[in-house]
């Protein structure tokens, strides 16, 4: 049996009823890896040892029947901006090359809780910083469906490692994309939760006031088990919301005929795929004809929403990233004779070139002279932009639109010209400056058999209709079953 | 000096303040001086990747209680905000400070000059904020430029500070002596910092300018730092005041710098350029949401705040007659004024008690170099006892000094000294008159003298008379009696 491709809640049926071993899922799993990812190129880092200890672990409370959660004994996988314990965590960052952290991100203690297995460090963009992996500092990842093409990114390692059976599920983090767009690009059903659902706490910033952590997963079932275990308060991090977390994935059915779809016209325009479209509005009929009501609905500051996010997410990048300088951890120039050359150096050999841009991009807009012009408007217009789906939520409870205008790339498409690779989040950027929960689902395939994704974006911390809504979709359509041939 | 006359110094201060929190101000982190270095540190205060902050609330209710006793409005919503720049000895490369939102602004400090006249020194703003590590620079030469290494104690990163603005209000470098007294002994009075400028606890920088009298334009001003005590701070000013009239009378310009006190030789000196027009960036905290300051709280505060220092001088020199000196110093430190209030409690006696303790107590405490009178061992109820028994003629003055010196090492009650070692006084004359016989006697040639006129013969009897007694008769009495029976 090819436990590999397995999803959780098929694993857990057989691992309660001791069909199967956590260790025997951990041999299927690595073996599978060995022989897939030398073409796919999704983990940095595997934890073997560390995945066999905690599998025993899973395995002991199996065996005597004590504290099981439906994720004890399940194998996943982590973006490597999640801080593990003694673990190299690297950011797919030259800087951070061999950097182990002394602490363990919240998100991480409490799967370890829970009982997961830890199987690896995932692929990124360096810093999280791009739409296609190509960023790493290491390699790019390959989009299984095709090994010219690339992941989606940021979070393209945890993307291709679902897609490509390579994990039964991954953690992943979204700042203006980075889990949605390379879910739609690799076919997988990828959640970015309500801002302050998910702990920070360890997760290596990029823009502190729009990262999240978020499930990949091959299900929605899935998505919801793990991120019922990942929510919730957190001490250490004061911008979580002390908001009940419920067994999203108990509750899943629903009466589509209460729910009120919003379509807003401004992401359906040109330029987007034919076939994405095609797909997204065939999508949409499928729950018209459901029972949903389906509204037309606008959100007329969208066009801002972009040249916010280039403003907001690089300051607060600039500031993150200006630890790295060498003095603690991380690459440093020794050759240097002072202090300030000391910072240049290591600054200019540790990192990439998108990494530079934005930090000159933030430290740009946060300058005395340019602040009120840049940071603060764009704050205001940010303000205007929650105040869009705001009015759209008082007549809908959830927003259609499709996750990324086009599928796949071709790797080296467009690494040279950042502006046409940032429209590629054109449509996840909005609502998540809107600090909104947005999943994205498969829909159906373009003519070159690449994954379309599907957006729906819900209301502050209404997860559930999210789960709820894809859930009924994919009990009735198969796009999220395909599994790619990989060759 | 002369030239100081026609021209006006305009002096403004900015203090930090360490608070004494138990714990850092956005971890868990013991704040501590002095321990061995990188013991107090965690991923937060360490600035690792994915560490965030958590506000300590106990920080800012003490931020709180000086904008209260600064007399300032206090923010009912107030934030975080980040302060970019690179330094070593700052983890994250940025300060988590207050930029536009000050916990407190728009208050005051009312400080009495030696004159008397009393002068608001108003307050700008007060905000939170945290501390940097500290640099350990190897080096043989004491530049900082020719260390072989440097090295970085993070024990102080992330300790809560408050920084106190003051408006330009100060005139004269002993204004700003004075208010740096008054800021300080407030603060401590609210136990919110033990302010000391040699651990780093309460730190200054002065802004100085001068501009001839009757000017509106204030002049150029020049920042000094590193001065590390109240006189340093006073002495730099002055030094610092001298030279720009100098350089006015002579045509000369005075850049807008910062410099540098040196105490040793007793000048400024520019720090030539190193530093670098800075820009920080200032934008809004994003890992830490604002922070709502309500009525209740505030009134909460409002209570624990005690009688300070000024106010309650004035009642001293009120209630219990004291030269104003008396009372200002007394009320320096809260807690040498509860002692005082204490000692008089027991003895009735004001003058006396302030007497013991400004001359004797804090004599010895200063020999001893302790700080604060609740370390050592005469509890003020021994003390009141003490002045009792002097009052009640039981011991003479000099023994009582005698007895305290006991009481100072071993803390053990006065009557108990007395009696242990029989000290108390001779009161019965008899026996007086048994010692003054004996010398007499022995004195013979003396007494003759006296009788012929030279009277300064007296002293030297009783003297005598006291050193048969060791000191215990009753000088008065001995006095009185010898006087009778030479004069017989």
């Amino acid at each position: 049996m090819e436990l590999f491709k397995l999803t959780i809640e098929e694993l857990h049926k057989q691992l309660i009823e001791k069909k199967v071993k956590p260790s025997e899922i951990l041999d299927s799993i690595y073996k599978r890896i060995e022989s897939v990812d030398p073409k796919i190129k999704a983990y940095l880092l595997l934890t073997k040892e560390l995945a066999y200890n905690m599998a025993k672990k899973a395995e002991e409370k199996i065996m005597k029947n004590e504290n099981i959660t439906e994720l004890t004994g399940i194998p996943v996988a982590i973006k490597d901006n999640m801080c593990l314990e003694g673990v190299p965590t690297t950011c797919a960052a030259k800087m951070l090359e061999g950097y182990k952290p002394p602490y363990t991100a919240t998100v991480l203690e409490r799967l370890k809780d829970a009982g997961a297995v830890f199987l690896g460090k995932l692929n990124m963009d360096e810093y999280a910083f791009g739409s296609s992996t190509e960023n790493s500092s290491f390699f790019p990842t390959r989009n299984p469906w095709d090994l010219e093409r690339v992941p989606g990114g940021s979070s393209g390692g945890s993307a291709a490692a679902v897609a490509a059976d390579l994990c039964i599920a991954a953690l992943g983090s979204d700042t203006g994309g980075s889990i949605k767009q390379p879910a739609a690009l690799c076919g997988i059903t990828g959640l970015k939760p309500t801002y302050g659902r998910v702990s920070r706490y360890g997760l290596i910033a990029f823009a502190s006031s729009l990262d999240q952590i978020g499930p990949m997963t091959k299900t929605i079932k899935d998505n919801a088990i793990l991120l019922k275990y990942i929510a919730g308060k957190d001490k250490k991090d004061s911008t979580t919301a002390d908001i009940k977390v419920i067994d999203f994935a108990e509750n899943l059915e629903c009466d589509i005929k209460k729910f009120k779809i919003g379509i807003p016209k401004e992401y359906f325009i040109e330029g987007i795929q034919d076939e994405v479209k095609e797909n997204v509005l065939s999508a949409i009929e499928f729950f018209r004809k459901k029972g949903a009501q389906i509204i037309d609905i606008s959100l007329p500051h969208t066009d801002y929403a972009i040249d916010v996010y280039y403003i907001i997410a690089p300051a607060e990048a600039s500031s993150n990233l200006a630890r790295f300088d060498g003095v603690q951890y991380g690459l440093r120039d020794t050759e240097a004779e002072n202090i300030i050359d000391m910072y240049k150096n290591s600054r200019q050999k540790g990192f990439g070139k998108e990494t530079k841009r934005r930090i000159m991009l933030g430290t740009y807009v946060l300058s005395s002279g340019y602040y009120d012009a840049y940071y603060k408007k764009a704050q205001k217009v940010r303000t205007l932009i929650k105040q869009d789906f705001n009015f759209a939520f008082e007549k809908v409870d959830v927003i259609i639109t499709p996750t990324s205008p086009t599928t796949a790339f071709k790797i080296g498409e467009k690494i040279s010209d950042p502006l046409t690779m940032y429209l590629s989040d054109i449509f996840t950027i909005a609502p998540n400056l809107a600090a909104l929960p947005g999943i994205s689902i498969p829909c159906g395939f373009d003519k070159n058999n690449l994954p379309i994704g599907l957006q729906i974006i819900g209301k502050p911390f209404k997860e559930d209709d999210l789960y709820k809504i894809a859930y009924l979709y994919q009990k009735e359509t198969n796009w999220h079953l395909k599994k790619p041939d990989i060759n | 000096m002369d030239l100081k006359k026609n021209y006006e110094t305009v002096i403004g201060l900015e203090v930090h303040v360490e608070l004494n929190t138990k714990t850092k101000a956005f971890c868990g982190c013991m704040n501590k001086f002095g321990e061995e270095p990188n013991t107090f540190i965690c991923p937060v205060c360490l600035g690792l990747p994915g560490s965030l902050p958590v506000i300590n609330f106990e920080m800012v209710r003490r931020a709180v209680k000086i904008g209260l006793v600064l007399n300032c409005m206090i923010s009912d919503i107030t934030k975080f905000d980040r302060k970019n720049y690179y330094y070593p000895d700052l983890p994250k490369a940025y300060q988590i400070s207050q930029y536009d939102t000050p916990i407190a602004k728009n208050g005051f400090v009312e400080i009495i000059n030696k004159d008397g006249s009393k002068k608001k020194i108003g307050i700008i703003r007060a905000h939170m904020e945290e501390d940097a590590g500290k640099l350990l620079h190897l080096t043989k030469t004491g530049q900082i430029g020719e260390a072989e290494e440097s090295l970085v104690d993070y024990n102080r990163a992330g300790v809560p500070l408050i920084e106190i603005v003051s408006a330009p209000d100060i005139r004269t470098p002993e204004e700003a002596y004075i208010y740096l007294k008054t800021l300080r002994a407030i603060l401590r009075y609210i136990d919110v910092s033990d302010c000391n400028m040699e651990e780093g606890s309460f730190r200054c920088d002065a802004n100085i300018s001068v501009r001839k009298k009757g000017e509106e334009k204030l002049g150029v001003k020049v920042e000094i730092k590193n001065m590390n005590s109240f006189r340093n701070v006073q002495k730099a000013l002055e030094y610092e005041e001298q030279r720009q009239i100098q350089l006015l009378e002579n045509g000369q310009k005075i850049i807008q710098e910062t410099r540098l006190w040196d105490a040793n030789k007793e000048k400024t000196f520019s720090m030539r350029g190193k530093e670098e027009a800075h820009d920080y960036r200032y934008f809004p905290e994003p890992d830490l949401p604002p922070i709502e300051i309500s009525k209740e709280m505030i009134n909460e505060i409002k209570k624990e705040i005690p009688e300070l220092p000024v106010v309650k001088a004035q009642r001293f020199i009120k209630e219990y007659d004291l030269p104003e000196y008396d009372a200002f110093l007394l009320t320096e430190e809260k807690e040498t004024a509860d002692f005082f209030e204490n000692v008089v409690k027991v003895c009735g006696e004001p003058k006396l008690s302030s007497n013991w303790i400004m001359v004797e107590l804090l004599a010895k405490m200063n020999q001893d170099n302790i700080k604060n009178i609740n370390e050592i061992k005469i509890k003020p109820e021994d003390l009141g006892n003490l002045i009792l028994l002097i009052k009640k003629g039981t011991i003479s003055g000099k023994i009582a000094k005698e007895v305290f010196t006991e009481m100072y090492k071993t803390g053990k009650d006065p009557e108990k000294i007395v009696n242990e070692k029989g000290l108390i006084q001779i009161t019965d004359s008899k026996i007086i008159e048994e010692v003054i016989d004996k010398v007499i006697s022995a004195n013979q040639k003396i007494v003759d003298d006296i009788k012929g006129g030279k009277e300064k013969g007296i002293g030297f009897l009783v003297g005598q008379v006291m050193k048969e007694t060791k000191g215990k008769a009753n000088p008065q009495l001995v006095n009185e009696l010898l006087k009778s029976k030479i004069y017989k």
